[in-house]
């Protein structure tokens, strides 16, 4: 069923109950040609595009729990591609211009919202660092301004730049193109145009082990619900990575942390964009619910329980108190974690293993959202064609044998 | 909130007073012009990422200041055993009760 104004209209004077389940609760078949574990937004996206773009849908999405239950479903949901490396401008602004479109692609309201996102110099080495982002993202054709301290306030009202606050407002670095999207939507719009063009979502069916044959290539997964067989296996798992991937042989560099996240009752619109501030680690966005959304930072230990210590988001919201004061009254209603698979430069790993046969995609850490259209894209063209796309070339696992990194942890710190 | 025991000061305090410091036991190579490029890799960016008992390296920063090592389920970040740095690698089973 295609949605429309017209649908909508249609249905409601039926009573609503014409509205069907928009994508079937797939059985296991015995074998795929490409077997995708992990129903995150990335692959989703991935099983969508291979459909779409390379006509491959003998394919079967594995999730071990709820489709979109991952850090899909817990993210702030921060969307901006203003990278300093040349190959992170490339990659994100690809998926920057694949949100512009996705709502009409899938057929999907994704709510893809470009209000804009501010992120704030509280000091020298800020006003220098965004400077310089600013310069390079110019070369690299991604959109990104300078403001100062009063143009800032201009762009979002509530913003403290009192020069006595304990970190003061010094400028701020502004992508008009960035915003935010609804996270759910897009994992729930991925899936029904897969599943619309015959690809098997199987929820509740975690993948135990990867299987190989004899001659090292992949031969399929052995999952909660028996072995599905499988001539390429794609995992997109995020924190549970390198518990997947060594049951293949495969070691990576990623580290799974806790990240948390936590929203206030709702109020009417009061905060019109995205801001973050690296120095004081603190990001926020107001839902179209009305509910403050805010990021806090990770926790600095290896950990799988999707927590994360009081004390992490304590420091978060005495931040955010600090640059918005008519917020030092809101009251909290949530808060949650997950967790985040974090590369020693930030940067994601997409493409081949040495595996042949088998596929990863990880390390978006803590911001991999932002990144869902085009990871999905480029990731499909990589398992279709046995080859990364230009884009994701420079994402091998490589990389760290041959000190070829992209740095983004050093450019910036942090990287929501 | 992890509880941990620092074991100089012998008294379990809340994590603030301390700070974290990665895997524990990683020996610098001895002769690092003899390494290659993996064994460099693996030096420096891999590190174990279990689900289950983590050997791990903390500081008591707000305390005796004095780096130890201890043994976590990061599955359940529940903080089993603590132990003095230079002390020898436990042994994991004895602390392995099948859980995770
Ligand atoms: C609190 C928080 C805030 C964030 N804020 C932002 C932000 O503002 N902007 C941004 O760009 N990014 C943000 N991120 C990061 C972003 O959420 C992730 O990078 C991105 O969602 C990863 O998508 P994914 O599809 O790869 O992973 P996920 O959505 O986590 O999907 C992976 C799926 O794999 C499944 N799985 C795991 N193991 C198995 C198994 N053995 N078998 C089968 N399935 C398995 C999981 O259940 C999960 O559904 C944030 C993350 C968190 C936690
Ligand atoms: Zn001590």
């Amino acid at each position: 069923m295609r949605f429309s104004l017209s649908q909508v209209v249609w249905q409601g004077l039926k009573g609503n109950v014409g509205w069907r389940p928009q994508w079937p609760a797939a059985e296991p078949k015995r074998a795929y040609e490409v077997v995708i574990v992990g129903a995150g937004g990335h692959g989703l996206a991935t099983a969508y595009y291979l459909a779409k773009e390379h006509g491959i849908t003998d394919v079967a999405v594995v999730e071990r729990g709820w489709l979109g239950g991952g850090n899909t479903g817990r993210n702030t949901t921060i969307i901006r591609s203003n990278y300093l490396y040349d190959e992170s401008a490339r990659l994100y602004d690809h998926a920057v211009k694949l949100w512009e479109g996705l709502s009409q692609e899938l057929n999907y309201n994704v709510m893809f919202s470009q209000r804009g996102v501010m992120m704030l110099a509280h000091n020298v080495h800020d006003t220098q660092s965004f400077q310089r982002h600013i310069y390079a993202n110019k070369l690299n054709g991604v959109d990104n301004v300078w403001l100062t301290p009063e143009e800032a306030k201009d762009y979002c009202p509530p913003l403290n730049i009192d020069p006595s606050a304990r970190y003061p407002v010094l400028g701020a670095a502004l992508q008009r193109r960035g915003g935010t999207a609804r996270h759910d939507a897009v994992a729930w719009g991925y899936a029904r145009g897969a599943a619309q063009r015959g690809v098997d979502i199987i929820q509740n069916c975690p993948v135990i082990s990867i299987a190989r044959g004899a001659d090292g290539r992949i031969k399929g997964v052995e999952t909660g619900r028996g072995f599905i067989g499988a001539k390429k296996v794609a995992v997109v798992v995020a924190g549970a990575t390198t518990t997947v991937m060594e049951t293949a042989g495969v070691t990576l560099p990623l580290q799974s942390h806790p990240l948390q996240a936590l929203v206030s009752e709702p109020v009417k619109p009061v905060f019109p964009c995205v801001v973050m501030s690296n120095a004081v680690h603190a990001y926020i966005s107001q839902s179209d619910k009305g509910e403050l959304v805010i990021g806090s930072g990770t926790d600095q230990y290896v950990s799988y329980v999707s927590r994360g210590g009081l004390h992490i988001i304590e420091h978060t919201i005495a931040a955010i108190n600090e640059l918005f004061p008519i917020f030092s009254r809101m009251r909290m209603l949530r808060s949650w974690g997950g967790t985040v698979d974090v590369t020693p430069d930030r940067s994601p790993i997409i493409g081949l293993t040495p595996v042949p046969g088998l596929y990863v995609n990880c390390g978006w850490g803590t911001g991999g959202f932002k990144a869902t259209p085009g990871s999905g894209h480029v990731f499909a063209h990589t398992i279709a064609r046995g080859e990364p796309h230009d884009i994701n070339a420079p994402y091998t696992i490589d990389r760290f044998k041959a000190g070829r990194l992209i740095d983004e942890a050093a450019a910036a710190a942090v990287a929501h | 909130m992890l509880l941990i025991r620092c074991p100089y000061c012998n008294d379990e305090l809340p994590e603030l007073e301390y700070s974290y410091a990665g895997e524990a036991h990683v020996d610098r190579p001895p002769d690092p012009a003899s390494l290659d490029d993996e064994a460099w890799r693996d030096f420096l960016f891999v590190r174990r990422n279990p689900r289950g008992l983590h050997l791990e390296r903390w500081r008591h920063a707000f305390g005796c200041g004095r780096f130890f090592n201890a043994v976590r389920d990061t599955a359940t970040d529940e903080v089993i055993h603590t132990y003095h740095a230079g002390e020898p690698r436990p042994d994991l089973e004895k602390f392995d009760r099948g859980a995770s």
